[in-house]
């Protein structure tokens, strides 16, 4: 197990450090480079030398990124163009708002999605399965910005049960304190992987369904019902659970859409402003955060399943 | 050419690996609902290619005169948008860039996936680890940021929507190929022609690449899919092609100010619409696995 612990954490830094790499491309592949993006177009050759030459940015290229992981491990991920404030502050004063929303979308997703899987898997192939399979495909086929412009649509517009808008509040109190607000948001978040996540649901519990213990479970007289809720049920979460490490960048693409719908105050909504302003220091800060959820995120996932399952570790790499 | 390939190759001990093609054929149309999506996609194709022949409007020059029509007013079966666009003529402009752009999209990252994929599967070893973190590392960064990036940096154009979406999405089929080689690569025969003198070249090209054709196409349909929802979402969030070209996300996300005064016709049709060709290639997709997939399931 250690060894395989070990392992996988080095392949993860690496996969991290490939991203910096890439990000750092990105930086400067923008047009005429940094200097543009902070000087702004009108700023003249002489401009850009002096400031090329302040910043580094004459010296050779590996040696850029160097200096550019080192403010990286120092937590300086540089100043916004527009917002006048460090990217790192905007983050860190944006990301738990995110987190709030992000994780009450997933918890109703699950709650809808369990339930609804297992029943799938314990009918299998009769009319409530396909009704559900088919509907599942559909939902998983539509934008979630059509759901969430549908929901506004009903519940907003049509019988005007909750706001449009997310709450808008500084502090992550203001926003808790309206939670009226935050019903459309979460909702429009969770549709977007119930879908996904009643799949996963249904295919864990067939699998586990076909194991030779709920054979010896109903051989010994133990009945449907137990077998499904305590036996298979119980086995099922595992997949289920540590899927969710996987689902780390399809939950912030979600809250990316999301945000930017209901004007919520996380970090999707200011990456959707930085690339409408095209504030590269907050577009790349935000990417290369969300880069590093995703790889920890597969790897607690990858480490979950090895220590629940002994024979991954032995397959796996 | 062929022919000498196939008698240096020990067939004996392999069954077939595909079906007769009418077999396969009879088992895609098996798959009701994956014929219901060749048959949408056929549909939407001649909606959006063929209908603005027989239909005609004018989809470049603004008409504040006639902004804003409700559906069945002065011959605008589905209205107007607020610049004074024919909604239905609209949807088949929209139409073409979202078909053109997920088609080309998804055929691109398939290319590129299964070259990658083809060759570090095949070589194995350092070189493959180090191009599967590649993959690894693209996959971290989730496409949709990475396409608005891109969209900050680059005015979005139809051409540099297919390449960026290209670029962006070839990660997973890089995935499933290489899982392919791998287990292709120790097979007779690989073995024979390397054996024989054949180069890796040719093994990768005559034999790995072609036997992950099953996968390619299955995986191409999805990617497909994929690639208008992305474009959709880009479109929605402001980043997509710019007016007067169009595609169906676009057309809600200019739409949403005005449905929220009860205008919805500039929003339900062109989401019915989205929503109605990703199933369907979904559906496809589907379909296809049934078709190469013969052998899991009936041996």
């Amino acid at each position: 197990m250690t060894r395989y612990l070990v392992r996988r954490v080095l392949q993860a830094v690496v996969v991290i450090l490939i991203v910096t790499v890439i990000v750092f491309v990105l930086l400067h592949a923008l047009p005429g480079g940094p200097a543009r993006g902070v000087l702004g177009q009108q700023a003249t050759p002489e401009q850009i030398a002096a400031f090329n030459a302040a910043q580094g940015l004459d010296q050779p290229i590996w040696v850029q990124y160097w200096h550019y992981l080192g403010r990286l491990f120092s937590g300086d991920l540089g100043t916004s163009y527009t917002l006048n404030a460090q990217v790192s502050d905007l983050l860190a004063a944006r990301l738990p708002k995110t987190l709030v929303l992000t994780l009450a979308s997933t918890l109703l997703a699950l709650v809808i999605a369990i339930p609804l899987g297992i029943r799938q898997a314990a009918r299998r192939n009769g009319a409530f399965d396909y009704a559900a399979t088919a509907l599942a495909i559909i939902v998983y086929s539509t934008p979630v910005f059509f759901l969430g412009l549908l929901l506004i649509m009903a519940f907003a517009q049509g019988i005007p049960l909750f706001p449009a808008q997310a709450p808008q509040g500084d502090s992550l109190g203001d926003i808790l304190g309206e939670p009226r607000g935050l019903v459309l948001p979460v909702v429009t978040g969770a549709l977007a992987t119930i879908a996904a996540f009643s799949r996963y649901m249904r295919s864990a519990t067939l699998d586990n369904l076909a194991e030779d213990y709920v054979r010896t479970a109903r051989a010994k007289g133990t009945g449907e019902r137990a077998v499904l809720l305590r036996h298979v049920t119980r086995n099922s979460l595992v997949p289920v659970i540590t899927m969710l490490g996987y689902f780390v960048p399809v939950m912030f693409g979600g809250s990316l859409v999301v945000e930017s719908m209901f004007n919520y105050p996380g970090i999707g909504f200011l990456f959707w402003n930085a690339a409408q302003t095209s504030d590269f220091p907050v577009l790349l800060g935000v990417v290369l955060v969300i880069a590093i959820a995703t790889v920890v995120g597969s790897l607690l996932a990858d480490v979950a399943q090895a220590l629940v399952d002994p024979r991954v570790r032995s397959v796996a790499l | 050419m062929t022919t000498m390939t196939q008698v240096a190759v020990p067939t004996g001990a392999e069954p077939p690996v595909r079906p007769r093609r009418g077999q396969a054929w009879r088992r895609f149309t098996g798959n009701r609902l994956a014929v219901a999506g060749l048959v949408v996609v056929a549909l939407l194709f001649l909606f959006s290619f063929v209908g603005p022949l027989v239909y005609q409007t004018d989809q470049v020059h603004t008409d504040l005169a006639s902004a804003n029509l409700r559906p069945g007013t002065d011959g605008h079966p589905l209205g107007t948008d607020d610049v004074g666009y024919d909604v239905l003529g609209r949807l088949m402009v929209g139409g073409q860039t979202s078909l053109i752009i997920g088609m080309a999209a998804g055929v691109l990252a398939t290319v590129i996936g299964t070259a990658w994929g083809a060759v570090a599967g095949y070589v194995g070893g350092r070189m493959d680890a180090v191009m599967m973190r590649v993959v690894d590392a693209g996959i971290a960064i989730p496409a949709l940021f990475l396409l608005l990036v891109a969209s900050a940096i680059y005015t979005p154009s139809v051409p540099m929507m297919i390449v960026v979406l290209g670029l962006v999405s070839w990660l997973v089929p890089a995935r499933l190929v290489r899982a392919e080689a791998m287990s292709l690569k120790t097979r007779d025969y690989v073995l024979t022609l390397r054996a024989i003198g054949g180069s890796h070249r040719r093994a990768i090209v005559r034999h790995i690449v072609p036997n992950t054709v099953g996968t390619m196409m299955v995986n191409a349909t999805f990617q497909v899919a994929d690639a208008i929802l992305l474009v959709a979402y880009v479109s929605f969030l402001g980043m997509g092609v710019q007016q007067p070209a169009t595609d169906w996300g676009a057309m809600l996300s200019k739409g949403v100010t005005y449905a929220y005064s009860g205008a919805w016709w500039l929003i339900v049709p062109a989401g019915l619409l989205i929503v109605l060709v990703v199933a369907s290639f979904n559906f496809i997709g589907d379909g296809l696995r049934d078709m190469f997939e013969v052998r899991g399931k009936n041996r």
